[in-house]
């Protein structure tokens, strides 16, 4: 059948496009915008009420997100976001270092640590409002209390399974002590404790949302519960969309860090994304 | 893990098992020392011991509840949830980051949409969610399947890719089929990926389930830890999250000890 001939030349053709930036750049945005098309075609004129057109929900996060009021709750939320995350990473690294080179420290506190993790940070809520009361602490606690895991597990199962050969060549060379965490085990490990953040972001996302809509008066989680609270579903729904908007950020500008650094730890990672 | 180096495969820990008294020694007195800390600081009030009661007034709630009717139907529904909510978030995650890892051009098409759904976080859909689904159980799965997706999907796409280029070379010139390279290359080159994910999952859909119930109010653990907060029972509470701790360790326990099934048996050079 001739379809399925021109089926492969397109396959292969989009396939090596797929490969290249420019490739990449031009199939997202086909992507993005047939995403975007389905949503708007499939909301208009939905009367639904908890879907609401994309439209009307498009013109309410125009209209409430831009006034000062709405600028304030998202710097809330995003100072005390980048507060929690940057605990978390300075923590997570460092004692993933630890736990990951030294046999001894991560046998005696493996088991509490895979208490502590284990239990799931929302259930600390309480905990944290009574050690720091409703405040932008309690939430950075709350987010750094978190994310610290994935970034810390990652770690510690970098610095684990650290290349062997790389690992002797530097005793061998007497690269030891800060110079060897500096320069051979840092970079090593750099591609997991970025593959830790990365999984951390979402879910300080959902922390600092989830410890706005518990107490404190201010951030995106607030507007949100408020929203759904008073039954202004448009605004509820403003409110999601920012957050993923503002989530599509975060991760975009990460990505781009990301890449850079990799290519610091490793040049000749160059050709990989 | 670098470029030049294949990914290590799943490692038996070789160094610990030589020390089993130590292995076992260590962690019990750190523990022990962890709690009599705690209690300590409660009975000397540094800590306010109407907010943070001490470890054994915790301990006596805890027995006390073991007996009543409350515990066994939170733990039950809490747990069931999360297994379905794991099984799904993992099959899920993995099947489609193998078919997006593979087929490049529909993973550059779906990216926005991906890099766009992942980060919203899921709890932001609670509001929605109840309107919609209700306040049965199946809200708290979706919410968590949809926050454990993405963190499955993410690293499987990135450890199909993984594979070393001269592994795959050989593949190629070995003639390989597609089944027979994603099995024996792609496969074995994601699994640390896919182990850590697991571990990730296992964390996030337990978070995720729990908060929905102290949010949703459904029954579970999380719906308990709210009541005794707002019965003014501290010592009920902390007992609460404390069992949703250990619930936690449990099956992590048995996450890792099917992982370590499957390495023995499918992974390359499992007995070391």
């Amino acid at each position: 059948m001739s379809s399925a001939s021109i089926t492969r030349t397109t396959v292969s053709s989009l396939n090596a496009a797929a490969h290249t930036g420019r490739g990449r750049l031009v199939l997202g945005l086909l992507g993005a915008v047939t995403a975007l098309l389905a949503w708007f075609l499939l909301s208009r004129g939905s009367d639904n009420p908890y879907f609401p057109p994309l439209e009307a929900i498009v013109e309410r996060a125009w209209e409430y997100w831009t006034t000062p009021e709405g600028v304030d709750n998202i710097l809330a939320s995003l100072r005390t976001l980048s507060g929690g995350l940057f605990f978390a990473i300075v923590l997570g690294v460092a004692i993933g270092l630890v736990i990951g080179q030294l046999a001894v420290v991560e046998q005696t506190v493996t088991p509490s640590l895979e208490f502590a993790r284990a239990i799931p940070a929302t259930a600390l809520i309480p905990f944290a409002l009574m050690l720091f009361g409703v405040s932008d602490e309690m939430k950075i606690f709350l987010i750094a209390l978190g994310c610290i895991w994935p970034i810390l597990l990652s770690t510690a199962d970098g610095a684990r399974g650290i290349d062997t050969t790389m690992r002797d060549s530097a005793r061998a060379f007497q690269v030891e002590g800060i110079q060897f965490q500096r320069y051979v085990m840092l970079p090593a490990v750099l591609p997991r404790i970025l593959v830790g953040i990365r999984i951390a972001i979402p879910l300080s996302l959902i922390l600092m949302v989830t410890s706005e809509m518990v107490g404190v008066q201010q951030g995106l989680g607030f507007v949100i519960t408020q929203a759904q609270a008073t039954f202004q579903i448009l605004t509820m729904w403003s409110g999601i969309l920012i957050l993923g908007i503002l989530g599509f950020l975060l991760t975009f500008a990460y990505s781009l860090i990301e890449r850079r650094l990799l290519r610091w730890a490793d040049p000749r990672r160059d050709r990989e994304s | 893990m670098t470029a030049v180096v294949a990914p290590a495969p799943p490692k038996c820990r070789s160094g610990t098992a030589s020390l089993p008294g130590r292995r076992f020694v260590l962690p019990t007195a750190f523990i022990a020392f962890l709690i009599s800390l705690q209690e300590l600081l409660t009975r000397t009030e540094v800590l306010p011991s109407n907010y943070f009661p001490p470890a054994s007034e915790i301990f006596t709630a805890f027995i006390g509840e073991l007996g009543g009717s409350a515990l066994p139907d939170a733990l039950f529904g809490t747990l069931s949830t999360w297994l379905q909510a794991l099984v799904i978030s993992v099959v899920l995650g993995t099947v489609i980051g193998v078919l997006l890892g593979l087929v490049v051009p529909l993973e550059a098409f779906l990216r926005p949409v991906i890099e766009f759904l992942r980060p919203v976080p899921s709890v932001a859909l609670i509001p929605l969610v109840v309107l919609t689904i209700g306040t049965g159980s199946d809200s708290a799965l979706f919410l968590a399947v949809f926050a454990a997706f993405w963190q499955v999907l993410i690293p499987a796409i990135v450890g199909v890719r993984s594979a070393h280029p001269v592994a795959l070379e050989t593949a190629r010139s070995y003639n390989f089929t597609l089944w027979q390279r994603i099995r024996y290359i792609q496969l074995a080159s994601m699994m640390p990926y896919l182990v850590t994910s697991i571990r990730l999952a296992t964390s996030t859909t337990l978070i995720l389930i729990v908060t929905a119930e102290i949010i949703i109010q459904m029954p579970g653990l999380g719906y308990e830890i709210t009541m005794s907060r707002s019965a003014g029972n501290p010592a009920r509470m902390y007992a609460y999250i404390a069992l949703s701790g250990i619930a936690g360790i449990v099956l992590n326990g048995l996450v890792r000890w099917a992982e370590s099934r499957v390495a023995s048996t499918h992974g390359k050079g499992g007995k070391q």
